[in-house]
């Protein structure tokens, strides 16, 4: 295990945003909004500071952040932003763009509840309304987390197999303005670690012109679409490759998969982000009463992990899904993947899906109690959707 | 279309990696009319050759003249705009007259 001499008392948006001065990304273009705001800001000093190296772009919209990152990666430039919620929204159409013209984009999202009424407070509905877009989602449970997989995902975005962007979801508030302590590496392991960009197709490059967004009709669409598919299908060796790399220089471990007291579990719980934290420690306090009980929480949402739990889920007693964002007439998105992935496994677990944390209600111990003792009781459903913490 | 690359040869993200490519598209796949020329009625004004969209317009130079050839159907997408501007091709003209007459693709094998 590394010496580790560097350990502070930070918010994760301090942490990310060191994550970033340390990355010395060519270009930032970013556009504050709450609760991504202090990442912006923070980074913004260690321009004005001389820290860094980077352009720094003040754009006037999160469509232009998005835009404007477009620009500079397909350029050769290694290029960050960073947003929120509605600013996510309001880059949803430069998003598919980056994804499609498989531009190495990072961006951390602090995830907040999408408007309307307005809410400024931690749900996943921001990122799952981007989960189709071809972004790589990484998921991180607390701020230690968040500066650990900034600095993967520009190794993961850019790596030849892969050429995709990278969002790394941190909860809004929880995690980016809750104190914590973080070991960060040295400057020069860091790095080490990103290297120098990796670039292909760089427009700089004028030795060898290239096009950059051309009319892609029914002749060549569907092809383009299909290595999008094809990339994505790397992402889970590339990351596992970096993962283990950054093992050697951290000490810490990273996987598809972050599974917690699961080798026994009967009954076991997914979540993403934060909560994770909550459902540990709820674990911990069910095993002591002699329940077999797990949790499993992806640090990738997509690609999706589904070879992996359907090999961990199998011949379980029972898998609970919580879920933070709905889809309106439809399952919830984590809980949806869930179901589809355990179709074809032979022992299938009994299921039960479960909505929390809408616009940032907490979520209690006793409600990840009561998730998993409805399970123990047999009282879950698959076609039921419940909702924790919400009043009748 | 027969050369159409498959997703494995393409280069990624809809890039093109060699400029001047446009020259390869096959616009001509487009026509549903086509442009008929007539040497006979031509005076070699010039006019087709100056307003097509698709520089489908062949000429060559003789004695120092530029003189119609025809027309490059590879390229040609069949907009009429050749026979529009043709002094000698309108619809007060017999077809037998005019230098340029346009006709359904139906009427061609190739």
């Amino acid at each position: 295990m590394p010496e580790v001499k560097n350990r502070q008392a930070v918010t994760g948006a301090q942490a990310i945003a060191n994550a970033m001065r340390q990355i010395n990304p060519d270009v930032v273009a970013a556009y504050p909004i709450t609760p991504q705001t202090p990442v912006v800001e923070y980074f913004a000093q260690y321009v004005a500071d001389g820290a860094v190296d980077t352009e720094m772009i003040p754009v006037e919209s999160e469509h232009s952040a998005m835009s404007a990152v477009v620009g500079a990666a397909a350029a050769g430039a290694r290029a960050m932003t960073a947003t929120a919620a509605n600013g996510l929204a309001l880059m949803h159409e430069i998003v598919y763009i980056a994804a499609s013209s498989r531009l190495p984009i990072v961006m951390p999202v602090a995830n907040r509840a999408l408007s309307g009424p307005i809410n400024i407070h931690c749900d996943h509905s921001d990122a799952m309304a981007e989960r189709d877009s071809g972004w790589i989602q990484l998921w991180a449970e607390n701020a230690q987390e968040a500066y650990d997989l900034t600095l993967i995902a520009v190794r993961l975005g850019e790596h030849e197999d892969v050429r995709l962007p990278v969002m790394v979801n941190f909860d809004g508030f929880i995690i980016s303005h809750g104190v914590e302590v973080v070991d960060f590496l040295d400057d020069e392991v860091v790095k080490k670690f990103v290297g120098e960009p990796k670039v292909k197709y760089p427009l700089l490059d004028v030795n060898n012109p290239v096009t950059y967004g051309p009319l892609d009709l029914y002749d060549y669409y569907f092809e383009h679409k299909r290595q999008q598919i094809e990339a994505m299908k790397h992402v889970k060796r590339v990351f596992k490759e970096i993962a283990e790399e950054f093992e050697k220089i951290s000490g810490r471990k990273y996987d598809i998969l972050d599974k917690y007291k699961v080798d026994d579990a009967e009954y076991i719980m997914i979540a993403l982000g934060s909560t994770a934290g909550t459902v540990k420690y709820t674990v911990d306090l069910l095993r002591e009463q002699g329940h077999k009980v797990g949790l499993v929480k992806p640090w990738i949402f997509r690609p999706f992990p589904k070879k992996e739990l359907q090999e961990l889920l199998n011949g379980r007693k029972a898998v609970i899904v919580l879920d933070r964002s709905a889809s309106f007439g439809a399952e919830a998105p984590v809980y949806e993947a869930v179901k589809s992935a355990l179709y074809e496994v032979s022992d299938r677990p009994k299921l039960g899906s479960y909505v929390y944390g809408l616009g940032g209600r907490d979520i209690k111990v006793d409600h990840i109690k009561q998730a998993f003792e409805e399970a123990f009781s047999g009282n879950i459903n698959t076609d039921e959707e419940r909702y924790l913490g919400l009043r009748e | 279309m027969a050369d159409l690359k498959g997703w494995k040869e393409l280069a990624i993200g809809g890039v093109i990696d060699k400029p001047s490519t446009a020259k390869e598209y096959q616009t001509g796949t487009w026509r549903v009319i086509r442009p008929v020329y007539k040497p006979e009625n031509c005076i070699n004004c010039m006019f087709c050759w100056l307003y097509c969209p698709d520089q489908a317009v062949e000429i060559e130079v003789v004695d120092g003249k530029p003189k119609m050839k025809g027309f490059n159907y590879y390229y040609c997408k069949g907009c009429g705009l050749c026979a529009n501007v043709c002094p000698k091709s309108n619809d007060k003209l017999p077809e037998e007259k005019r230098a340029i007459v346009m006709k359904p693709e139906t009427e061609f094998q190739d």
